[in-house]
């Protein structure tokens, strides 16, 4: 397989192993935490003010992770470096 | 497909480039500025005012609520950064519905700026309120965490940048992604996901500013009644 084939297929690959293996860890983790919350809400009913509020931001900080691996597949498809040096050197 | 609205150039002269990131910052600032100016106008203490009066008395107020609860201090210094950063990412996202806008935090030089201005306004805020202690916290446990801790400050302006743009970003690619898949129903489905992800970004963008700043200025007042007294007393 020459150089272009190889950088789109492991580019394609890589992306989306990215994305599947990125997001189980954020999803196990807000999960635990959606759930901790209902529960504390359920508990403590006047409260549910103030843990919604740190939920979101917690929520938030939690899912940047999954974000970030979304973003790095999200640059291999779509804005690839690699793969525009190599278009361009193809290219002259 | 673009990534950002930055490769969308409009129009090019010599070096100077305008695109679409550009545009639409102005046209949300203009229309944000403009709104705000005709609101304030014809303010009045009577009881009868304007609805346009009533609206911004309830953000104003919603802001600094939330800044006091947020941070236990008077919010009247804090409520210029903070509430300028809400409602700018705010009035930014949900303007998506308009056709043809590109959000500009749906670009990664958006969010970088803004993330920037956190990242300059903390030490600020810090320093106004507590002077040049407020470099002691960076050798807080000893002196061998100084690396740690501005490693730690830069990595959370990147997080606050890439958390913005990553978000933005995957609603408008989510959206284009299934117009080509099932074009009826359900992009219109995906786009009210991504108004009411778009203002809990904004929400939490601003409620994260507004937690580091808040660390920055308090952290001495555990030591002692005396440094609350004196946050009290100005």
């Amino acid at each position: 397989m020459d150089n272009v084939g190889l950088i789109g297929t492991m580019s394609i690959v890589a992306s989306g192993l990215t994305i599947a293996i990125g997001s189980v860890g954020p999803a196990l983790g807000e999960g635990r935490a959606l759930a901790q919350a209902l529960s504390s809400i359920a508990q403590q009913p006047d409260e549910a003010n103030t843990i919604t509020r740190t939920l979101f931001v917690g929520l938030a900080m939690v899912e940047s992770t999954a974000i970030y691996c979304f973003v790095v597949a999200m640059i291999l498809i779509f804005a690839n470096p690699f793969w525009e040096h190599v278009i361009s050197k193809a290219g002259g | 497909m673009r990534i950002s609205p930055d490769t969308f150039v409009l129009f090019r002269w010599g070096p100077i480039v305008l695109n679409a990131t550009i545009i639409s910052t102005w046209a949300v600032m203009a229309l944000m500025v403009l709104g705000s100016k005709l609101v304030t106008r014809g303010l009045t203490t009577e009881t009868r005012f304007s609805r346009w009066q009533n609206l911004m008395e309830v953000l104003v107020t919603g802001i600094r609520e939330q800044i006091r609860e947020i941070s236990g201090q008077d919010p009247g210094e804090y409520l210029p950064f903070v509430g300028t950063l809400f409602l700018f990412v705010a009035v930014c996202n949900i303007l998506s519905i308009v056709p043809g806008y590109e959000a500009p935090t749906g670009s990664l030089s958006t969010t970088a700026a803004l993330a920037a201005c956190v990242f300059v306004a903390v030490p600020l805020y810090g320093i106004a309120h507590r002077g040049l202690s407020y470099f002691a916290q960076y050798i807080k446990p000893s002196v061998f965490m100084l690396p740690f801790n501005i490693m730690g400050e830069l990595s959370r302006t990147l997080a606050l940048a890439v958390r913005l743009f990553g978000n933005v970003m995957s609603g408008t690619m989510i959206v284009g992604i299934l117009l080509g898949v099932t074009p009826l129903i359900f992009p219109i489905v995906m786009q009210a996901l991504g108004l009411l992800t778009g203002l809990i970004q904004a929400y939490i963008f601003a409620i994260l500013a507004m937690v580091y700043i808040a660390a920055a200025t308090r952290v001495q007042q555990r030591e002692g009644q005396t440094d609350q007294q004196d946050e009290k007393g100005e």
